[in-house]
């Protein structure tokens, strides 16, 4: 579990308006508060990055993932973020291979405090997921990065779902969406929605219903995220595109 | 926060982009495909328990025009009762405007993957002709597919063919004699069928609404297997030899396993067609018969009045062939004529050639 709802204030904002924007705002407290939204999403994958890629220790890759935001807001590094160029993802990628390189060569590191927007999130959980998971060959460092970018994303997605369903008394519709999409044991093919309806004691269709209704709105949260952290609308379609396979109007 | 590992980003990332099925009877096993403007789904439709293919429109696509082009799809599907045409069960509408049909679950392989098969080739004239019947069928109807290529058959395990993805069909304006299924069709304004469904109740049968694009001179089909006029984009030239072309492109398919021209985009299927590129089936195989050969090459003639003006001809003459006659696209000289009529007898040759052998050795046994 994340010990610090410090990033985006635990859950993201639903706002549309792009965070990539304001990251480059002349005003220094706007600025940390949209590189802590960025951050939200992008902390993990910067994290496990440096940890494989550049073969950090885990103290060291904490420090790093510090110091890559501290220095941002700093230096305001997003500033020179051109969307026609590249995708965000794909810019901060290169922007955080380049900051571990002139850190190396400057073989120190300044840690950073009270400034920083991933000052006390739970770096333990990141150790434990790289445990869990298969190390990826090193010239495959690149879509790692993207693919752990997509489990942040969805990871925070599925939180804010969890949240708002809470919210509103769907309990029932979570724990459908829970037991079935967040099961890797599920069930698959016919009768795997009986099985479900008969364990939680509810009629398939409302299983049917239940899912669709959580899907969608799951969707929907990605979506809006993904519109906070993409540059322009060309971007956004063409990161939904990507992601979700989204073709949107 | 749970961590979500590999094979549950995965399954979200595709029950995301599932559409909301839920005021429907169908459940979404799988995505089985995805083309231009629909993705097609195996589901579950959980009233009559069985598997069917569920095909939804893309989001992206919504507009009015394809809304039309998509119900016009399924009803020319509906109206297409032939073992060769995939059936249609149910057509509907999402909460979101999107238009979805379901039809019968086909199991098999594209064309393409039994081609790899390298089945004999008497048996891959089997199978295209029962694509011919198909085909056929529509155009006695007044339909023309306009997208005839090896992912759009279907063949199952004991040879049965199905002529799948009638998204481009075009219903010929004013189609004569037999298209007695399309009433009530103006294709935008450019004439009417009206006559009357001997086959069918007409009260049972929604009017068809017009296909706009395709009427609009659009380029829609696959470059490798267009025909000139439809990769050149002259709408108005659009008729049964367009898919009598793509007939002939699909055995030059199933003959040298390789597509007519090659070239990925429409411009360079273009340029292929000025310069005349095609690679004859017998420089890619030198076993592939003349006479087969010849009937491809008029199939797939540049100039639509040089090719067969029916489907039915270019079955007849694949038919003569496997029958061992000589076809009508290819004339035969004395040795060919005299080879084929060998191949055609050579039961009964060889019959008489045992007998006579009998007797010759009978004859000297006798003598001694």
């Amino acid at each position: 579990m994340m010990k610090d709802s410090k990033i985006g204030g635990g859950l993201f904002p639903t706002t549309q308006v792009s965070v990539i924007v304001r990251l480059s705002s002349d005003d220094l407290a706007l600025r940390f508060q949209a590189t802590e939204s960025m951050a939200a999403v992008y902390w993990k994958p910067i994290y496990k990055y440096i940890r494989l890629k550049w073969n950090k220790s885990s103290e060291d890759a904490k420090d790093l993932t510090q110091g890559f935001f501290a220095r941002a807001i700093e230096k305001d590094s997003f500033k020179s973020y051109d969307p026609s160029r590249a995708r965000f993802r794909t810019f901060v990628r290169t922007c955080v291979d380049g900051y571990v390189s002139n850190e190396e060569k400057a073989a120190h590191r300044i840690k950073r405090g009270g400034d920083c927007p991933v000052e006390s999130v739970d770096f333990n959980s990141a150790e434990m997921e790289l445990k869990l998971s298969e190390l990826p060959a090193e010239n495959t460092m690149e879509d790692y990065f993207y693919k752990e970018w997509v489990r942040s994303l969805f990871s925070m997605a599925v939180e804010v779902l969890r949240h708002e369903f809470t919210a509103a008394g769907k309990t029932t519709q979570f724990e459908v969406f829970e037991r079935y999409d967040l099961n890797e044991d599920r069930a698959t093919g016919e009768g795997s929605y009986e099985s479900l309806a008969r364990a939680m004691e509810i009629p398939v269709s409302q299983i049917t219903n239940y899912l669709a209704f959580a899907r969608r709105e799951f969707r929907r949260i990605v979506l809006e995220k993904l519109r906070e952290i993409t540059a322009n609308d060309d971007e956004f379609r063409s990161e939904a595109r990507w992601l979700l396979g989204a073709n949107l109007k | 926060m749970n961590w979500l590992n590999d094979e549950m980003v995965d399954h979200l990332r595709e029950v995301s982009t599932f559409p909301d099925l839920s005021r429907t009877p169908y459940r979404i096993l799988r995505v089985l495909g995805s083309g231009g403007m629909a993705t097609v789904y195996l589901a579950e439709d959980t009233k009559l328990s069985r598997p069917v293919a569920l095909k939804v429109m893309d989001s992206a696509v919504s507009s009015e025009d394809s809304v039309s082009r998509m119900q016009a799809e399924a009803q020319i599907i509906a109206r297409l009762e032939h073992p060769g045409i995939v059936p249609i069960h149910d057509v509907g509408t999402l909460p979101d405007g999107r238009v979805f049909y379901a039809m019968k679950f086909v199991q098999g392989n594209s064309l393409t993957h039994y081609s790899q098969k390298a089945a004999a080739i008497s048996e891959r004239l089997r199978v295209f002709l029962k694509i011919c019947e198909a085909v056929a069928f529509a155009h006695a109807h007044g339909i023309i597919h306009r997208d005839l290529k090896p992912e759009n058959i279907m063949v199952g395990a004991f040879g049965e063919v199905m002529v799948m993805d009638w998204g481009v069909a075009k219903i010929l304006p004013g189609a004569e004699e037999d298209v007695t299924t399309l009433a009530d069709f103006d294709s935008t304004g450019q004439g009417a069928s009206t006559a009357d469904d001997t086959r069918l109740d007409p009260s049972m049968r929604p009017p068809l609404k017009p296909l706009v694009e395709t009427m609009s001179g659009t380029v829609l089909g696959t470059p490798s297997y267009m025909a000139p006029e439809q990769a050149l984009g002259q709408t108005a030239g659009h008729s049964r030899l367009t898919d009598v072309y793509s007939l002939g492109a699909l055995l030059y398919f199933l003959l040298t396993h390789r597509h007519p021209y090659e070239g990925a985009s429409v411009q360079q299927i273009r340029e292929n067609f000025r310069e005349k590129q095609l690679l004859r089936p017998r420089k890619s195989d030198p076993t592939i018969p003349k006479s087969l050969e010849a009937v491809c090459m008029k199939a797939m003639a540049f100039e639509p009045p040089l090719r067969y003006s029916k489907v039915e001809e270019l079955a007849t003459d694949v038919e003569l062939f496997l029958s061992d006659l000589p076809v009508s696209a290819y004339e035969e000289n004395i040795i060919e004529k005299a080879g084929r009529w060998l191949n055609r007898y050579r039961f009964i040759i060889f019959l008489m050639f045992a007998y006579m052998l009998v007797r010759f050795v009978l004859y000297f046994l006798g003598r001694l």
